[in-house]
């Protein structure tokens, strides 16, 4: 699991460890079921408070993107539920409302960034060449 | 003192309570008036810039300073009065690094040893490997950084329920200061232990301290949680809708800088709180950023010409420093 902790811009770790877990698990590097580290050994792997590191758990768990398990742990819950589509849905707005607050500054009109996003997806399809039908 | 103080209960009581110390040294003010309550369990960090007094504090807690007025009591004893019950339970870092030179490091630890009754000799050949001390060097010869880790050894290897660091990252590398450290983390991890350090390397106690204390010209600042510290500070950007010759009041506002329409302030409050003062002055938040704990203490200094008005910072705003 890949979580870089900066102090540089102000915004809270716990935060950090929030947000980051739930990118890695939207974009599936953390899958459901996967078990996450130890609050311990993330606090010594992150070099930061174990506090800090419980409440970025606590507050994972409210969100419903990890459960603490009977037998000590926490994992990955099961990414079907509607919380978590709720939570994919979320992150991918913000980048996307990042890129339609550039493009208007740009004098982009939306019609012109769809067309581009298709363009933009149509070229990456190489990429996973020999799936294709 | 006349006022009477009245002691919590001893199970609730704080690890460190320090009241209404006042330390001079001929006719420098070192501490000023100052109390302090240091919880068991977690990370207190204090922090200041260089003759702030974090370590004549120190001093106090550890007994090699007596109070001039007021108190100090640390596990509920009087350091001064009970060092061998104080002293025994608490690992000191000292930001000069005093070890006898003439030691080499197998002697150092023998002598440790001989000193702390609950020193555990297989955790100190533990933290040797781990820290590559060679047992059959000369204290004086070793690196800044190994002299570090040698002090770091003998202030851990005892597991003290109290873990005091003084600047302990001054002058080292990246390598060794994370030693330090993850040092911190672990102890606290272990239940109930207790770290106090200073340091003005204030990204180190932003990733480590639970609490913060800062410390200018012999006075606390400000004392909280490190979570209320980073929320109750934000950065915002207000747009007025006319031109303004100076940053308009805004309640909270500690500082300010900006020009025309666009006007940044640091600020003490809640963000909702924040809007309805901009919105009450007719201007817009454009932009609202959180702070870097060093941001936030730079904030928190007195303006030089009215140091006086340092001392309830929370209450009152500042005027706005352009």
């Amino acid at each position: 699991m890949q979580i870089h902790i900066s102090t540089a811009d102000g915004v809270p770790i716990y935060l950090q460890i929030v947000n980051q877990v739930k990118y890695l698990v939207a974009s599936g590097r953390l899958a459901p079921g996967d078990e996450m580290p130890s609050i311990r050994l993330l606090a010594e792997r992150l070099v930061v408070n174990p506090n800090t590191v419980a409440r970025a758990y606590r507050e994972l768990e409210q969100a419903g993107v990890v459960e603490k398990r009977r037998t000590a742990g926490t994992y990955v819950t099961e990414q079907k539920s509607p919380l978590a589509r709720r939570e994919r849905v979320r992150l991918l707005s913000e980048r996307i409302d990042a890129l339609l607050a550039q493009s208007r500054q740009m004098n982009f009109e939306l019609e012109e960034v769809i067309d581009l996003m298709r363009q933009r997806d149509a070229a990456m399809q190489p990429a996973s060449a020999g799936a294709s039908p | 003192m006349i006022q009477e103080v009245s002691f919590p209960p001893a199970h609730t009581s704080p690890l460190i309570e320090i009241h209404r110390v006042t330390r001079r040294f001929g006719s420098k003010t070192a501490l000023a008036d100052i109390s302090l309550t240091v919880p068991r369990g977690g990370v207190f960090g204090l922090i200041g810039g260089n003759g702030a007094g974090k370590t004549t504090l120190i001093k106090h807690v550890l007994g090699l300073l007596k109070a001039q007025t007021g108190t100090v009591a640390v596990f509920g004893l009087d350091p001064v009065a009970n060092p061998v019950g104080v002293l025994g339970k608490i690992g000191y870092l000292s930001e000069d690094r005093d070890l006898p030179n003439w030691m080499r490091v197998r002697e150092l630890l023998r002598y440790s040893q001989a000193f702390f009754p609950a020193w555990d000799p297989r955790y100190a050949e533990e933290l040797r490997e781990a820290f590559d001390l060679d047992p059959a060097a000369k204290i004086k010869n070793l690196s800044r950084g190994q002299r570090a880790r040698a002090g770091l050894l003998v202030a851990l290897a005892h597991r003290p329920e109290l873990l005091v660091l003084d600047e302990p990252s001054s002058g080292l590398d990246p390598v060794v200061r994370r030693d330090i450290l993850s040092a911190i983390i672990r102890t606290i991890a272990d239940e109930g232990r207790t770290v106090l350090f200073s340091s003005h390397l204030l990204d180190e106690v932003e990733r480590v301290a639970d609490r913060v204390a800062m410390i200018h010209e012999g006075r606390i600042l400000m004392t909280a949680t490190m979570d209320d510290i980073k929320d109750s500070h934000r950065r915002i950007t207000l747009r007025f809708s006319t031109f303004q010759d100076r940053p308009p009041q805004l309640v909270g506002a500690i500082s300010s800088m900006g020009s025309g329409l666009e006007w940044t302030y640091t600020c003490y409050g809640a963000s909702e709180q924040l809007k309805q003062a901009a919105l009450a002055l007719g201007a817009a938040v454009v932009e609202e950023t959180p702070l870097t704990l060093e941001e936030i203490f730079v904030s928190r200094l007195p303006v030089r010409s009215s140091r006086s008005q340092a001392a309830d910072l929370a209450a009152t705003p500042q005027p706005a420093a352009t």
